[in-house]
């Protein structure tokens, strides 16, 4: 067992964990926040997506054992912050969800896309949500409600 | 799609590197950003011993210029490439390459110095320094050496590193040469079915020492001499195009792979070429 000591939502977290457990299953299993998603656990899906010190990295192909030291933001962290209730509303009012098994991956990765501050256009859009699967809404929706939050925000089309 | 059972190490220096490569032996695996290692690892196509962990080791990392090269760390992320500025300047080849890997959450932890050691036949950065020629610097407990590119990539999955060394580094000689990227995928971020690196010099409008080198089309980066002769002192038009392009047809022997058989292969070949060079005659942006 690795001992490592992390930052998670701001809170201090120190535990042993098995080499094997990747950060999505420390995260549910060890610590019970279940809002970030293991999907594929192979890389592809991006349901697991979350920050690792400031960047949106795959949960599933992070080994818990390597974040001693780093700082870590799942969903529930980012939703507490404020950071993207403007997102999350857009979102609703766009029906961007259906199972919702993939919105919060999808809101971690829009909610880079917003911090790097630029005007992106719907097809910039969705190349940078292109690693995030959504296999209910037809991603119309999705790129709508970022879309909307982008124009809220002041970036122009 | 758990991994198996394995242990894990940190290095955070290379003289610990080297002792726990020597204490581990051959169940040592070295692992970077993992982003291909840890998605082998889920399909259990590999159960390593124990993997020892190089991300600490500031060593590994940094991009600068010394002389006449940019200097490039191993543990450069995919998504510094995209946006440094030294390597916008100096190597913009592996700028235009970088978004083409994958997605943001992976280039925020993918490793340069990963890519080329994993050497998968249908990734960008291995063509890339190819094309660039490029020097892959290794280093082990005996010391560093220098492979150029061109023999860094021996086979499927291959490379010239021998067990118990690393890539430490890759240096980029600064030529101000052309240099442009194109692939062609079925979805953003795939591995490409076929793509094309290459870098020319155009001196009073001749073609000098084109590298055209082609991925996704065998087991490893494809260097096109045949291809690359036919365009050697010609003026870069359509007729010296057109010869390129028959010409690959010495170059390329592309295995039958899950997208679709080697004629398939060859005419995505063409296509690449003629949208490459073509673009170097009617750049879309002007050269950094």
């Amino acid at each position: 067992m690795i001992p490592i000591t992390l930052t998670v939502n701001g809170e201090k977290v120190t535990r042993h964990v098995e080499p094997r457990r990747h950060l999505i299953d420390f995260l549910r299993l060890d610590l019970g926040l279940t809002g970030s998603h293991a999907g594929c656990e192979h890389g592809v899906c991006g349901a697991c997506t979350l920050r690792v010190n400031g960047k949106i990295m795959r949960g599933c192909l992070i080994l818990a054992a390597s974040l001693d030291g780093a700082e870590v933001v799942t969903i529930e962290g980012l939703s507490e912050s404020g950071e993207v209730a403007d997102l999350q509303a857009a979102f609703v009012a766009r029906n961007a969800a259906q199972c919702g098994f993939c919105t919060p991956g999808m809101v971690m990765t829009a909610a880079e896309l917003l911090a790097e501050g630029g005007s992106p256009t719907r097809g910039e859009i969705r190349e940078y949500l292109s690693g995030n699967y959504c296999r209910c809404t037809g991603y119309q929706a999705i790129v709508d409600a970022v879309e909307d939050t982008l124009r809220s925000r002041g970036a122009t089309p | 799609m758990k991994w198996p059972a394995m242990g894990y190490a940190r290095a955070k220096s290379l003289a610990e590197l080297w002792s726990a490569l020597e204490v581990h032996g051959s169940a040592a695996q070295i692992i970077a950003g993992g982003q291909t290692l840890l998605a082998t690892l889920a399909f259990r196509l590999s159960e390593p011993g124990t993997l020892i962990d190089i991300n600490g080791i500031t060593q590994l990392r940094g991009i600068s210029t010394h002389g006449q090269v940019l200097r490039l760390g191993a543990l450069t992320l995919h998504a510094e490439l995209c946006s440094d500025p030294l390597v916008k300047a100096h190597a913009p080849l592996l700028a235009a390459a970088a978004p083409l890997i994958a997605h943001p959450a992976i280039r925020n932890r993918g490793t340069l110095g990963g890519s080329l050691a994993y050497a998968d036949p249908a990734a960008e950065l291995p063509a890339c320094m190819v094309a660039l020629e490029a020097t892959i610097i290794a280093a082990s407990a005996k010391g560093e050496r220098r492979i150029p590119a061109a023999d860094f990539f021996n086979d499927l999955l291959q490379t010239a590193l021998a067990p118990q060394e690393i890539i430490a580094a890759v240096e980029i000689p600064l030529t101000g040469r052309l240099a442009a990227i194109e692939e062609i995928t079925r979805r953003s971020g795939d591995y490409a079915m076929a793509g094309l690196a290459a870098t020319l010099a155009l001196e009073a409008g001749r073609v000098v020492a084109p590298r055209l080198v082609y991925f996704g089309v065998g087991n490893i980066p494809v260097l096109a001499a045949a291809a690359s002769r036919a365009l050697e002192g010609r003026s870069l038009d359509r007729a010296s195009i057109t010869s390129a392009q028959q010409a690959l047809a010495e170059d390329l022997d592309p295995p039958r792979d899950l997208h679709g058989p080697p004629e398939m292969k060859r005419h995505l070949a063409r296509v690449l070429t003629e949208r490459v060079l073509l673009g170097f005659l009617n750049p879309k942006v002007e050269a950094a």
